[in-house]
C-alpha cells in the first residue's frame, strides 16, 4: 500500500443537521483532512443508492452519508429510511465485490462540529487503508472465487 | 452458575495484605465464585512509579493485560484498589491514546506478548455487589451481623476517577452488601477520604492527620468496626492507631477489617481460613456482639 | 443546455479564504472550466459591488448561470439569489460553493485547500446546465402565534405581540404563569422587588383581549408547515370549573389534605390537595392534585370539605383532560430553564446535611412571602450566624456541566446583601473560581458588596462536610476549600450553605425541541439558528427562542431576547404570504406503476393514490421536500426539483472530476 495515496471521498450531508455540523466545525476553526467534498440534499433519506454507485463508479474511493440522529430529523423520519437502506446497500456492495468499510453512514447534528471533523478524518483515513478503489480488481477476486 | 475471572493478586497480598487476599479466596469458593490466578503476574505498576516513569509503568501494567487476554480474556478482578485504579487507568489510556497503543504493544512484541485493549479490569467489590448480586449474597449468610455497626470506608481509589461501578464522591455499594449480611453500615461521610497512602513513608503528619479524621469520625459515628476494601488503606488505618494517638492525644483502639473478612465471617466462614488472627487490633471482641 | 453562459465569482472573504486558498489559480482553473464564460474573484462577494458584479454580468454578458464560491450557503444564498434576480435570472439558476466553512477555514495546508476548492468548484459547474428555473411557492401565513411557557420571557413576547395586535394563544405547563422569577425575591443589581415588577405583566397578560391563556396545559402535537402550524394542546383537568371559581381559596383552607409539599416553595413550605399556587397566581384559580386528593386517588374523602365550602359550586371531580387544536403561522418557545440538581454533586451534602440549601431554596427563605415568612432561618428555626456561598455548582466543571450559568454570580452577590441586610450579625462568605460581573451596573454592585464586609475567598469549596476536627467545628457545616489567593487550604465552620446551583436545560428539552421540530446544542439548551446574528431564530422557519431555554440568562437579557423573539414572530405573521422553497417532489403519472411504495414512506402525507388513475401524485402543500420518495421509487419516478437525480449525477461527476 502505498502512503501518498489520497483517497476520493464523496459526503451527502443532510441539510439540516450534518451540512451545519459541518459548517460549525469551520466557524470553530478545526481541522480535517480535504479528501472529502461535501454535496447537499435536504435529508439523508434523499440520497439513493444510485447515487453511492455513481460515486464509486466514477472514481470516489468511499462515500460517507451524514444525516441527523435518530428523532432529529427535519423531516419526521426521513433518516429512519436511510437506517433502513443502508444495510441493503452494504449488501449490495458486498455483493459487488466491495470490501466493508468503504460506504460509511453516520448521525452528526449542527452541534457536533467535532464529530464531523474527527469522522472525516478518521473515516478518509480507514479509506487509505483500504487503498484505492479498483473495480477491475474487485471483479477479478470474485471470478476466482466463483471459478 | 460458578462466575469465572481472572485474578490479579497484587504485591501486597503477599505482604501487609495477606488476610485480604486469603479472605477472598475462601469468600469467592463459598460464593461460587471461580477466581484463576493469572499466570506469572507482575506488579501493576503501582501509583509511585507511575508518577516518575510513566511510559515504563504502563507498559509493566499492560504487561498483566496482555496475559489476561492469552489465558482467554475473561475480566481481570484486582482486591486492592491502587492496583484496580491503575489497570483500569493503562486499559483507558492504551484504548484512547493510538501512540500509546502502538508503543505499549511495541515493548510487549519484544516480550512476545500483545495487547488488544479488551480486557475489562473490575474491582472485586463491583463483582460480588454487581455480578453476583446482594440477595444471592443474602441468601447464603448463616451468621447474620445484627447489631454489628460498620463504618463503610470505600478509600479514595475504588470509585474513582469516574465512578465506573458506584457513584465516585459518595457510593453505597458496600453499604448495601454490609446491609445483605444484616450488619448496620453507619453513617459515615469521609467514605472515600484519602487514608494518607505512600505518604507515611514520605510525610507522616499528613498522613497522620487524614488517618485521625477517618478513626475519628468512625467513633464519633459509632463505628464497631471499619471495613476496607484496599491493602494499603487497611494498614494505614489500622497500624498507625497508636501513632495517631500519639500525635492526637486521642486513644483510637477500632477494629479494622477487610471487607471480605466480615463477609466472610457472615457465610460461615472459620475465622483461621479468614485470617481474623492476623489483624493488628483484635477483632474477636467485636466479633462476639453478633449473635450466634 | 451546452451553450449555456456561466459566470463564477470566487470570493476571497478577505482573508478568510485567500488567505489560504490560491484564489489566482483557482480563477484561472475556472475560466477554462466548460461552459464558463467568466470567472472573477472579488475581496468581499456579499458587498453590494460584489452582488453587483453579478447583475451587470447578466446584463452585459448574458450570462445565464452563477456559480458564488464562498461561505455556507445557510448565511448567504438568500443573498445572492436575490442579486440573481435582480439582475433578472431566476433565482434558482444560481448555486453556491461552499469554499469557507467546509474548506479555507478545516483545512491545514494551503495546496490542499485550494485543491479542494478546485473540487468543490467543480460540482457546481458541472450540475449548472441542468438547473431549471422555478418559481417559488407562496401560501398563506396565519396571523396567529402561539407562546409555550409563560415566565418572564414568555410573558414579554405574548404582551409585546398582543400590544402590536395579534390573537396570541400562551400554552403553560404550571397551574400559573410567572415561571422562576415568581419565586424570588429581590432582582439583582437594582433590588427592586421581583414580584412587583412581575405581577403587573402577570395579570396584564391575563386580562388582555388578544391573548388566550392556557395554563395547566402542555402541547402534544405539532403539524403542519410554516406560516400554518396546527397544534394539538391538552389541558390538563383542574377538576375545577374554572368559569365558575373566583379565585377565593376558601376551598384550599377547608381541604383535609394540608401537608403537600409546595412546588413553588421548592419543598420548603406545604400546600393542600386544592391549592392556588401563591397569591398573585393567573389565572387565580383553584386546582386538585389528583395524586394527592383523597377523592381522586383513593375513591374517598369522608368530608369532601373543598365542595361544601365552594360557594359557585366549581368542584368537578368528574373532569377530563381536554384535547384542543390550534392554528398558528409563527411559534415562541419561552420554556425556560430547571435548576442543576445538587444531588448530583454529592461531596456538597445536599440532601445529606440539613442546612445545605440550594440558591433557588434560599430565595423562598428570603422572601417575605416564602415559607418562613422572610426569615433566614436554619431547619432548627434559629438564624445562622455564619454562611458560606459556593458558586459554580454543577457548573463549569467537566463532569457536570461545562458552561458557565452566567447568572450565579450575581445572585449569589445578591444573597449576601440579603444576608446582611436581615441579619447584620452573620458573616457571610462568597467562594468563587472568578466573579462575572458583567452587566451593567453589575461590577457596582460587587464593589458595594466587598464594602459590606462580605469575606470573599478565590477557590471552588471542595467539600462540605460534618465531620468536626476542631472544637469550634462540633455540630457545624466545615466548607473546605483551597484559597487560591492566599495559597492555603481553608476549613470554614458555618452553620448554612447556599448551593449557587447553576442553570439546566430542562429535562424534556429534547423531546420537546423534537416535537417542534429543532434540534438543541451539545450542551442540551435549544439550538439557535446562528449564535451571533440570529440567537432568537431556530432552523425551523417560523419557531422563535426566548428566554433561558436558549442558553442561561438573568432577566434583562432573558427579556431583550423576547423582544427579539416577539419583532421575530410579529415580521413573520405580519406578511400575508410566506415563499416556501419549491424543491418539492413531482410524480410524471405517465411513468407511475402505481406500485404504492412511496406512499406509505412519505413522512408527511403529502403522496395521495389516485385510484382512478392508478397512479400517486404528491400534494404540493403538504410535501416539504425531504427526497425520500425519490430515493425510494424502484424506477426513479418521484424527482425532487431542484435535488433531480441529474443535478446530483453532475455534481458527483464535477466533484470527481480532478
Ligand atoms: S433532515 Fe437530516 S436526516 Fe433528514
Amino acid at each position: 500500500m502505498s502512503t501518498d495515496f489520497e483517497p476520493r471521498i464523496i459526503g451527502f450531508l443532510c441539510r439540516w443537521c450534518s451540512y451545519n455540523g459541518a459548517d460549525l466545525a469551520g466557524t470553530s476553526r478545526m481541522k480535517y483532512l480535504p479528501n472529502m467534498v461535501p454535496i447537499r440534499t435536504n435529508c439523508s433519506g434523499r440520497v439513493d443508492p444510485t447515487h453511492v454507485l455513481k460515486a464509486l463508479a466514477d472514481g470516489a474511493d468511499g462515500v460517507l452519508i451524514a444525516g441527523c440522529h435518530p428523532g432529529d430529523c427535519h423531516y419526521i423520519n426521513g433518516n429512519y429510511r436511510t437506517a433502513g437502506r443502508y444495510p441493503l446497500m452494504e449488501k449490495l456492495l458486498e455483493q459487488l465485490g466491495l470490501e466493508h468499510g468503504r460506504v460509511r453512514l453516520e448521525w452528526i447534528s449542527a452541534a457536533e462540529g467535532d464529530k464531523f471533523a474527527k469522522t472525516v478524518t478518521e473515516f478518509t483515513e480507514q479509506i487509505r487503508a483500504l487503498g484505492p478503489l479498483d473495480w477491475g480488481k474487485q471483479f477479478e477476486a470474485e471470478e476466482a472465487k466463483t471459478a | 452458575m460458578t462466575l469465572t475471572y481472572s485474578y490479579f493478586p497484587g504485591c501486597s497480598s503477599e505482604a501487609t495484605g495477606k488476610a485480604y487476599d486469603i479472605s477472598t479466596r475462601a469468600v469467592c469458593d463459598k460464593l461460587d465464585i471461580e477466581l484463576k490466578e493469572l499466570p506469572d503476574w507482575n506488579c501493576c505498576g503501582s501509583t509511585s512509579y507511575f508518577s516518575i516513569r510513566e511510559l515504563e509503568s504502563f507498559g509493566v501494567s499492560a504487561r498483566n493485560l496482555a496475559i489476561a487476554q492469552e489465558v482467554g480474556g475473561m475480566d481481570l478482578v484486582a482486591t486492592c484498589s491502587a492496583c484496580y485504579t491503575i489497570l483500569a487507568k493503562t486499559n483507558r489510556y492504551f484504548s484512547e491514546d493510538p501512540v500509546l497503543h502502538e508503543t505499549i504493544n511495541e515493548a510487549l512484541e519484544a516480550a512476545g506478548r500483545t495487547y488488544d485493549g479488551n480486557v475489562n479490569v473490575r474491582h472485586i467489590l463491583d463483582v460480588i455487589v454487581n455480578d453476583l448480586g446482594c440477595e444471592t449474597v443474602a441468601e447464603k449468610v448463616t451468621r447474620r451481623m445484627t447489631k454489628l455497626r460498620v463504618a463503610p470506608y470505600y478509600g479514595c481509589q475504588a470509585t474513582r476517577p469516574k465512578g465506573t461501578f458506584d457513584d465516585p464522591e459518595f457510593p453505597t455499594s458496600l453499604d448495601h452488601l454490609l446491609e445483605a449480611v444484616g450488619a448496620e453500615p453507619i453513617y459515615y461521610p469521609v467514605k472515600t477520604k484519602c487514608c494518607g497512602g505512600m505518604l507515611m513513608m514520605t510525610q507522616e503528619d499528613a498522613a497522620l492527620r487524614l488517618c485521625h479524621e477517618l478513626l475519628k469520625c468512625a467513633q464519633d459515628n459509632g463505628a464497631d468496626v471499619i471495613v476496607t476494601t484496599c491493602p494499603l488503606c487497611e494498614m494505614n488505618v489500622e497500624a498507625y492507631q497508636k501513632m495517631v494517638n500519639k500525635a492526637y492525644g486521642t486513644s483510637f483502639n477500632i477494629p479494622v477489617m477487610y471487607f471480605t473478612q466480615l463477609l466472610g465471617y457472615a457465610l460461615g466462614v472459620d475465622s483461621k481460613a479468614l485470617a481474623l488472627q492476623m489483624q493488628i487490633v483484635p477483632v474477636e471482641n467485636v466479633l462476639a456482639k453478633v449473635p450466634a | 443546455m451546452a451553450d449555456e453562459k456561466i459566470a463564477v465569482y470566487f470570493c476571497d472573504c478577505g482573508t478568510n479564504i485567500a488567505g489560504k486558498v490560491d484564489v489566482d489559480e483557482v480563477v484561472k482553473w475556472a475560466a477554462e472550466q466548460p461552459n464558463v464564460t467568466v470567472a472573477r474573484e472579488y475581496k468581499y462577494m456579499c458587498s453590494d459591488p460584489g452582488q453587483d458584479l453579478i447583475k451587470t454580468d447578466i446584463k452585459e454578458l448574458g450570462v445565464t448561470r452563477v456559480v458564488v464560491a464562498a461561505c455556507s450557503p445557510t448565511m448567504h444564498e438568500p443573498t445572492f439569489r436575490k442579486a440573481a434576480a435582480d439582475g433578472g435570472l431566476n433565482p434558482f439558476l444560481l448555486q453556491m460553493a461552499n469554499v469557507r466553512e467546509h474548506c479555507s477555514w478545516v483545512t491545514e495546508d494551503p495546496v490542499e485547500a485550494t485543491e479542494k476548492a478546485k473540487r468543490i468548484l467543480s460540482a457546481q459547474i458541472h450540475r449548472l446546465p441542468f438547473n431549471e428555473a422555478l418559481q417559488p411557492i407562496e401560501v398563506p401565513v396565519n396571523p396567529d402565534v402561539m407562546v409555550v411557557g409563560a415566565g418572564i420571557a414568555g410573558i414579554e413576547a405574548a404582551l409585546k405581540l398582543a400590544d402590536a395586535g395579534k390573537k396570541v394563544f400562551v400554552v403553560e405547563r404550571d397551574p400559573s404563569i410567572g415561571g422562576h422569577m415568581a419565586m424570588f425575591d429581590k432582582t439583582f443589581p437594582t433590588l427592586d422587588c421581583s414580584a412587583c415588577i412581575l405581577t403587573p405583566k402577570m395579570s396584564a397578560l391575563g386580562k388582555h383581549p388578544n391573548i388566550t391563556l392556557m395554563a395547566y396545559s402542555e402541547v402534544t402535537e405539532v403539524s403542519g408547515y410554516v406560516g400554518n402550524f396546527k397544534v394539538k394542546v391538552r389541558k390538563k383537568a383542574r377538576y375545577v370549573d374554572t368559569d365558575k371559581c373566583t379565585g377565593c381559596a376558601a376551598c384550599t383552607e377547608a381541604c383535609v389534605v394540608q401537608k403537600v409539599k409546595s412546588e413553588f416553595d421548592v419543598g420548603l413550605g406545604y400546600r393542600p390537595a386544592i391549592y392556588i399556587p401563591f397569591p398573585q397566581a393567573v389565572p387565580l384559580k383553584a386546582t386538585i392534585d389528583p395524586a394527592k386528593c383523597l377523592t381522586l386517588s383513593k375513591g374517598k374523602c369522608a368530608k369532601q370539605s373543598c365542595v361544601s365550602a365552594c360557594g359557585p359550586g366549581a368542584i368537578d371531580f368528574g373532569q377530563q383532560d381536554e384535547q384542543v387544536e390550534l392554528d398558528v403561522g409563527a411559534i415562541i418557545m419561552a420554556t425556560g430553564f430547571e435548576l442543576f440538581d445538587c444531588e448530583r454533586e454529592a461531596r456538597y451534602g445536599y440532601g445529606r446535611l440539613a442546612n445545605v440549601i440550594t440558591s433557588l431554596e434560599f430565595e423562598r427563605l428570603s422572601n417575605a412571602s416564602g415559607p418562613t415568612g422572610g426569615h433566614i432561618v436554619m431547619k432548627n428555626g434559629e438564624a445562622p450566624k455564619s454562611v458560606a456561598i459556593l458558586h459554580c455548582v454543577g457548573s463549569r466543571d467537566e463532569n457536570y456541566q461545562e458552561f458557565c450559568s452566567r447568572v450565579c454570580c450575581m445572585y449569589s452577590l445578591k444573597f449576601a446583601h440579603l444576608i446582611k441586610e436581615h441579619l447584620p450579625e452573620t458573616e457571610v462568605y462568597e467562594l468563587y473560581i472568578d466573579m462575572r460581573a458583567y452587566g451593567k451596573g453589575y461590577e457596582e454592585f460587587y464593589k458595594r458588596l466587598m464594602d459590606e464586609g462580605v469575606h470573599f475567598i478565590r477557590g471552588r469549596a471542595a467539600e462540605v462536610s460534618d465531620v468536626a476536627l476542631a472544637p469550634e467545628e462540633e455540630g457545624r457545616l466545615v466548607v473546605k476549600a483551597e484559597d487560591t489567593l492566599l495559597g492555603i487550604m481553608r476549613r470554614l465552620p458555618v452553620d448554612m450553605v447556599i448551593l449557587s446551583a447553576g442553570l439546566s436545560p430542562r429535562r424534556d428539552a429534547k423531546e420537546v425541541a423534537q416535537t417542534f421540530g429543532f434540534g438543541c446544542s451539545a450542551n442540551g439548551f435549544y439550538l439557535e439558528r446562528h449564535p451571533k446574528l440570529e440567537p432568537a431564530s431556530t432552523m425551523t422557519d417560523g419557531v422563535f427562542l426566548a428566554g433561558a431555554c436558549q442558553y442561561p440568562k438573568d432577566i434583562p437579557d432573558a427579556v431583550a431576547q423576547a423582544g427579539a423573539a416577539a419583532a421575530g414572530a410579529l415580521t413573520f405573521v405580519n406578511n400575508p404570504t410566506v415563499k416556501v422553497e419549491p424543491t418539492i417532489s413531482y410524480i410524471d403519472p405517465e411513468k407511475c406503476s402505481g406500485c404504492h411504495i412511496c406512499v406509505g414512506l412519505c413522512p408527511h402525507a403529502a403522496i395521495q393514490f389516485n385510484a382512478e388513475k392508478e397512479v400517486a401524485e404528491v400534494i404540493e402543500a403538504a410535501c416539504k421536500g425531504c427526497g425520500v420518495c425519490v430515493a425510494a421509487c424502484g424506477s426513479n419516478v418521484p424527482q425532487q426539483r431542484g435535488y433531480l437525480d441529474k443535478q446530483i449525477f453532475a455534481e458527483i461527476e464535477g466533484a470527481l472530476a480532478l
